[in-house]
């Protein structure tokens, strides 16, 4: 019984350093691509095209992962991947987070029409495959990365709503919340400073959550070739072009794969090492 | 002979914390035992150890229960299971939680007679529709086939008992049997299970924290304070003259209906004092023994 | 009486959301800037051609007469034509419905084996390493999407160790003696293990990819649920009886953990559907999400229409399913 709990602490520990660990050394790869990449990512070079990574016999110097088929080096286009990876969590993960949170906050704290309505909107946006919406989408607005933004927030804020909702819900019965009603607080008063700070815990773990969801969505858009317009490396776009050439040149998969599912691995079990550390039931 | 045997039982939890003390106890067949002590006691622990169910956090670090002459520990712990299973049976006190709702009351109470005694399923059957009428019962056959969700709790208990006597086991720990029970409802169902022992010759491991049913069903009675035994007398002496301090200020805290000021008197902390120190100086000979 | 309400008002609900994905699906593909008809057309094609075209396909209409017009047809039973293949919408896409429902319900079964085992091997080891270790790996399967999933399975079983096939539905050599697109299930009915064999070393790999994150969530749900059970008094006086262990957990506690998992698996098994869209992509696989995906990129309008209200008739299917299931399961309710 008691072995647990404190099981739990120590595990917290190690998972919240590494997960908070590899995303640093991501934004830290992001920020500082220019400088770092050994390569320019967008040079094509057919004479080095396929080029295994450096422990490999057939190795060119300075290719340290190897190129893909049109001679870019596979570090440098994963460096340069990893800013729009990065820009895509944060900003889709935020946006989704404040839409959905704050439609679900007024749902379940405000009940009533606003309920109705949106409760209806989450069911009749749940009956649509997620992917499949995205894709659409983006195919009708055009790539690009705001569309991607949009894309991620239009299929996703529904993750939010419910959840945000059932805490405000249960949160509205709870007695803090009549005696402050009592007291004379407004409704929106209430919301804002009763129920807010006690819905955040689950909000600030679902974003890191979303942040991993929309790091995914926007590899499976540019594995299905509708993310941004421009030649900048994606990670989703290198694994598609892996995808074909995977029996002459696996590393072209392998190593933005490696990479994407670290980061997703990070984003979801920093959530995770934050709910277990921050949980106030646990504690 | 005893039926049941306890020598110097003693438990822990993992962590160290003493749970039993020493406890030495015997019942003889077909005899009524109370074992009483407020919460915390220890006096569910005892059945527990008995029938085996302890908490997982618990363990047994010394002392014998045996039963029939049999040493519980010793046997492995299939066969142990099967024995106990065989022997021995538990009332429980919570009637509503007590029933796997998922399953109909018939097969609860035919189960143990099918699968570990290896009866024939209408044998069992018959049994347990009898079995429903001595408890009182009606229309068994109804019974057998609902939910427990379908019926109430007094009608729970007594199919709980019923299901215990169902092996014609020679032992049953009752774990405050009637404490979740509505007042009016107590008395039936402690009658009940008097007149079932009193039939079927079994003996009665009675846990309660409750003197007044102690002194109606039990011969003798165990008194416990934090996992050690501080007296093992027969009722009648007990109730004349209990041999111990803090027996003697547990039932002067009984409440009594005929003088209720008189007896709202806490145990005093003069006597708690005492017991805690015995508590403590049989700890310390444990530990140098 | 009060049965038959609830049914009705589900149904009215469910028509409703029905009716709210037709309206957006139709509304969010006709905002495209371009004409589809015009990547249908040759280079040289004048305006008129154009023009004809477009009438045909009713697109020269405002866009609440289309919906109208459209939502008209739906009722009889008419989804319309598809723009890139000539051929009725319902059709096509009923064509390839069975590949999808055979991948999704394999990929079921694969997460109820996988996750119940889990569940129950950790409630049966409980306290020892072997938890923490499935603890682990559930947490892990668990943050980990099904496209992900994929394309490891496609490195690990498609080209370091080829076991599996990891392209198509079935070997194109191969002769099908088939009546329906239920290629699983009537290469069992005929007794034709041979083909069975192929089919299932083409479907594994995709079917293992969606099932795993359910997997992971099964088995994280049910062994909690099962844990909180065995805490219950009435599984404590199941084992004063002489039940061992395994009889405790199987007989006694499994039967009441599964009734609160099984409302979420519910919900994750649409998700689940969801993801075939990907995964069939992934795997080359020739299902409706394949479809999809070739029909948004083509922009055949009427084919996407068709396809996103049968993933929303699907959805809320398996929903009203799952809702029926548990009512049925639990004895409070069937009994009520």
């Amino acid at each position: 019984m008691l072995d647990g709990r404190a099981m739990v602490r120590r595990r917290a520990g190690w998972r919240l350093w590494l997960s908070a660990g590899w995303l640093g050394v991501l934004v830290l790869a992001a920020l500082l691509a220019p400088w770092i990449a050994p390569k320019d990512p967008l040079a094509q070079d057919l004479f080095l095209g396929r080029l295994p990574p450096f422990w490999v016999a057939g190795a060119e110097p300075g290719y340290y992962l190897g190129t893909d088929s049109l001679g870019r080096d596979v570090l440098s286009r994963i460096l340069y991947g990893a800013r729009l990876a990065l820009i895509v969590a944060v900003v889709a993960g935020t946006v989704t987070c404040l839409l959905g949170a704050t439609l679900g906050l007024m749902a379940g704290f405000l009940r009533g029409w606003a309920d109705v309505v949106i409760s209806r909107f989450i069911d009749i946006w749940m009956a649509f495959p997620p992917v499949l919406f995205s894709i659409l989408l983006i195919a009708v607005i055009g790539p690009g990365l705001g569309s991607i933004i949009l894309a991620i927030v239009v299929i996703d804020w529904t993750r939010f709503a419910r959840v945000v909702r059932a805490e405000a819900m249960a949160q509205g019965a709870m007695d803090y919340v009549a005696s402050a009603r009592v007291a004379g607080r407004g409704r929106i008063g209430t919301m804002l400073r009763e129920i807010l700070p006690n819905v955040l815990p689950t909000v600030v773990v679902l974003l890191t959550l979303e942040m991993g969801i929309a790091v995914i969505v926007e590899a499976i858009l540019s594995f299905v070739n509708l993310s941004i317009s421009t030649d900048d490396p994606t990670w989703g776009g290198m694994i598609a072009e892996g995808r074909t050439s995977i029996h002459q040149a696996w590393w072209v998969l392998v190593f933005p794969l490696i990479t994407l599912f670290l980061t997703v691995l990070a984003f979801s079990q920093l959530g995770e090492g934050l709910k277990d550390r921050y949980d106030p039931v646990l504690r | 002979m005893s039926f049941l045997q306890i020598e110097n039982l003693s438990v822990r939890l993992k962590d160290g914390a003493p749970l039993l003390r020493n406890v030495s106890l015997a019942v003889a067949a077909g005899e009524v035992r109370g074992l009483v002590g407020e919460s915390g006691a220890g006096k569910s622990m005892i059945g527990k150890a008995i029938l085996g169910i302890l908490p997982r956090a618990a363990q047994v670090t010394g002392g014998r229960i045996l039963l029939d002459g049999t040493d519980l520990q010793a046997l492995p712990p299939a066969e142990r299971r099967r024995r106990i299973g065989a022997s021995c049976a538990l009332i429980p006190q919570d009637p509503l939680t007590a029933l796997n709702p998922s399953r109909r009351v018939g097969p609860q109470i035919t189960d143990r007679l099918v699968d570990i005694l290896g009866w024939a399923r209408p044998r069992a059957e018959a049994r347990a529709a009898e079995l429903l009428s001595e408890v009182q019962i009606a229309d068994p056959g109804r019974v057998l086939r609902s939910y427990p969700h379908e019926l109430s709790g007094g009608m729970r208990q007594r199919i709980l008992i019923a299901s215990a006597f169902a092996a014609e086991p020679k032992l049953i720990v009752a774990d405050e049997p009637t404490t979740a029970l509505d007042v009016t409802v107590q008395k039936q169902i402690l009658r009940l299970i008097h007149d079932m022992q009193a039939r079927h010759g079994t003996a009665l491991l009675f846990v309660t924290h409750d003197l007044g049913v102690v002194s109606k069903i039990c011969q003798r009675l165990s008194v416990l304070y934090a996992g050690m035994v501080v007296e093992d007398s027969p009722v009648r002496d007990f109730f004349a003259a209990p041999g111990h301090t803090y027996s003697a200020a547990l039932l002067a805290a009984t409440p009594k209906y005929t003088d209720p000021e008189a007896s709202l008197t806490p145990v005093p902390e003069a006597v708690i004092a005492a017991v805690q120190a015995e508590v403590a100086e049989a700890d310390r000979r444990a530990a140098h023994g | 009486m009060r049965l038959l309400r609830s049914v009705l008002l589900r149904l009215a609900t469910t028509a409703v959301t029905l009716l709210g994905v037709a309206v957006i699906v139709f509304f969010v593909i006709r905002v495209v800037p371009g004409n589809p008809v015009a990547m249908m057309l040759p280079p040289g094609a004048t305006e008129e051609d154009v023009a004809r075209l477009s009438a045909l396909y009713g697109l020269d209409k405002s866009i609440p007469e289309q919906f109208l017009i459209w939502a008209g047809g739906v009722l009889q039973g008419d989804f319309g034509t598809s723009i890139t293949a000539r051929q009725p919408v319902l059709a096509l896409v009923l064509g390839r419905l069975p590949a999808t429902l055979e991948l999704s319900v394999m990929a079921l079964v694969i997460a109820v084996a996988l996750g119940g085992v889990a569940a129950l091997t950790g409630t049966r080891l409980r306290g020892t390493r072997v938890e923490g270790g499935i603890d682990v790996a559930n947490g892990m399967a668990l943050s980990v999407p099904d496209f992900l999933w994929g394309l490891v399975l496609i490195l690990l079983f498609g080209v370091l160790v080829p076991v599996f096939h990891i392209s198509g539905r079935v070997t194109p050599s191969l002769d099908l003696p088939f009546t329906t697109n239920f290629y699983l299930f009537e290469s069992v009915l005929r007794l034709r293990f041979d083909l069975w064999a192929d089919i299932v070393s083409h479907m594994f790999m995709p079917a293992l990819a969606l099932a795993i994150p359910l997997a992971a969530i099964i088995g994280q749900l049910l062994k909690q649920s099962l844990k909180e059970t065995m805490h219950l008094d009435y599984v404590t006086l199941s084992r004063t009886k002489g039940y061992g262990e395994n009889h405790v957990i199987l007989r006694e506690a499994l039967p009441n953990a599964i009734l609160p998992t099984l409302t979420l698996v519910g919900v994750q098994f649409t998700f689940l559907i969801g993801g075939t869209v990907i995964i069939e992509r992934l795997f080359s696989y020739e299902g409706l999400g394949n479809m999809a995906i070739e029909a948004v990129i083509n922009r055949d309008l009427p084919l996407i229409q068709g396809i996103v209200i049968l993933f929303a008739v699907i959805f809320t299917a398996v929903n009203l399913a799952v809702d029926l299931l548990y009512a049925l399961l639990n004895p409070r309710l069937r009994h009520a």
